[in-house]
């Protein structure tokens, strides 16, 4: 009987080296969406900002990531970095500020689009109570900024765990890579482990995504009023 | 109020106020006294609205002066935050914040902004909920009331915080008719346990049993005030008797 190859991914070393890879991807998205989060917040406030200026700055970053693909970014800091500045950035690095970059953006963007959506009776009720600038975000605006922004957030971040399959154009150790490197190495052997590395790698990004986005639905299934 | 010293709670001087080019108060004078209800109405866009964003300080004014409680709005010993604790207001829009529980909407204020404890301010809110007749209603989300029912809330809102005085800014015009009655009497029962009030509204027949004084304006300006009994049988301005007979149909 013909053999279905099935045992390359039996191999405890291949798949301690997929995980290891899994790793260096889940790191770089992890960390990415912590900066994201934390920035977006901080930008999505000063997109709000009467200052003209400072808003048209904002949406030319936030329209500069949206329009050129993350690829394009990635190559322009790692290759770039080297040619402008003489500096070698490390692939990890480059990507972990890239996708930084962009999420802040898109979240920066959420958080204004999603503050400016609570109706403006919101606040003057608030205010009409007696409450502090703070207490009326604190205890109004913000609980129900955070209700309306979970979805698109989420859906965000998802985005973020999926486009960092990128990075191993930059040289970074992914779980993509890992994957290449024992499909190459058994091709002679086993011409059918493209399919079962692929496969499981897919079944991995699904593993993490749709969790991820189920989670989401619950949420906005409590949180609906 | 003859030789009796007049208890004033509220002294608007020359109100003036415009957005841009378009002047919406133009010198208006309104002195309220402790207890007295006095309701306003005039024909839309007229500045009644405005008028009373400007006694709770949502709107800032570019003339006169606005006295509260012997306090000028404006002046070195003046803040709105406080201020605001002792004026309360309901909109015409339902504004309950729908993230909460009733009893969490009504104690927000006397939690936060008095720092009242729990038991005292809880005590308080359920004996008026019990009064508006929503006392079972306590835990519920304002999404599971009728329009009326969450009117009703956002009165007790306002007066859980012990106000002054309190402000009603077309409480009905956007609720269904039949529910235009249950919360009239809320407000009608609270005038009548002599709570100070301005009301605006469009209920005429409302305003002759509530008010004790009305104001009629029209462009930015009073244009008639009086008794309120007066004022809806033998209106002295030909203007304010073609504004109430619009309301009839003849």
């Amino acid at each position: 009987m013909r053999n279905s190859g099935f045992d390359v991914l039996l191999s405890l070393n291949n798949l301690r080296r997929l995980m290891l890879g899994l790793g260096g991807t889940l790191e770089i998205a992890a960390v990415s969406v912590a900066v994201s989060v934390i920035l977006g917040v901080l930008c999505g406030f000063a997109m709000m900002s009467k200052n003209r200026a400072v808003y048209a700055l904002f949406r030319v970053y936030l329209e500069a990531f949206r329009i050129v693909p993350i690829l394009v970014w990635l190559f322009l800091f790692f290759f770039g970095s080297a040619i402008v500045f003489g500096a070698n950035l490390e692939g990890w690095f480059v990507s972990v500020l890239v996708f930084s970059l962009w999420g802040t953006a898109e979240m920066g963007d959420l958080v204004r689009g999603t503050v400016l959506s609570i109706p403006a009776h919101q606040w003057q009720s608030a205010e009409a109570i007696g409450l502090t600038p703070w207490q009326v975000r604190r205890f109004v605006i913000i609980p129900q900024t955070l209700r309306r922004i979970a979805p698109s957030a989420i859906n965000l971040v998802t985005r973020m765990v999926k486009t960092t399959s990128l990075v191993v154009f930059v040289g970074v150790t992914d779980i993509l890579r890992v994957g290449k490197q024992i499909i190459e190495f058994n091709m002679m052997k086993n011409p059918m482990a493209s399919f079962w590395i692929y496969g499981f790698i897919f079944l991995i990004y699904f593993l993490i995504c749709y969790p991820i986005s189920r989670f989401s639905k619950k949420l906005e299934e409590k949180w609906s009023y | 109020m003859t030789a009796q010293k007049r208890d004033v709670i509220l002294d608007i001087k020359g109100l003036r106020k415009s957005y841009g080019d378009k002047i919406v108060l133009n010198g208006v004078d309104i002195c309220v006294e402790r207890g007295e209800a006095v309701v306003i109405i005039g024909p839309s866009g007229c500045g009644k609205t405005t008028l009373l964003r400007c006694v709770n300080g949502l709107e800032t004014h570019q003339g006169g002066t606005i006295t509260i409680d012997g306090r000028e709005a404006g002046s070195k010993n003046f803040d709105w935050i406080l201020v605001r604790q002792k004026v309360g207001m309901v909109f015409q829009s339902y504004d309950l914040f729908p993230h909460m529980t009733v009893l969490e909407n009504i104690l927000l204020g006397p939690l936060r902004a008095q720092k009242r404890t729990r038991e005292e301010a809880s005590g308080q809110a359920i004996r008026l909920l019990e009064r508006v007749g929503l006392a079972d209603r306590v835990n519920d989300f304002p999404r599971q009331l009728s329009g009326g029912q969450r009117q009703r809330i956002a009165i007790v809102r306002a007066l859980c915080m012990n106000p002054d005085i309190m402000l009603f800014d077309e409480v009905t015009a956007s609720l269904d008719p039949e529910m235009v009655r249950e919360v009239l009497d809320v407000i009608l029962g609270v005038a009548r346990q002599g709570m100070t009030m301005m009301i605006v509204t469009h209920e005429m027949g409302f305003a002759r049993v509530a008010a004790d004084k009305v104001i009629f304006m029209e462009g930015g300006v009073i244009a008639e005030e009086g008794p309120a009994k007066e004022f809806f049988t033998l209106p002295k301005t030909e203007r304010a008797r073609r504004f109430l007979n619009t309301f009839y149909f003849e």
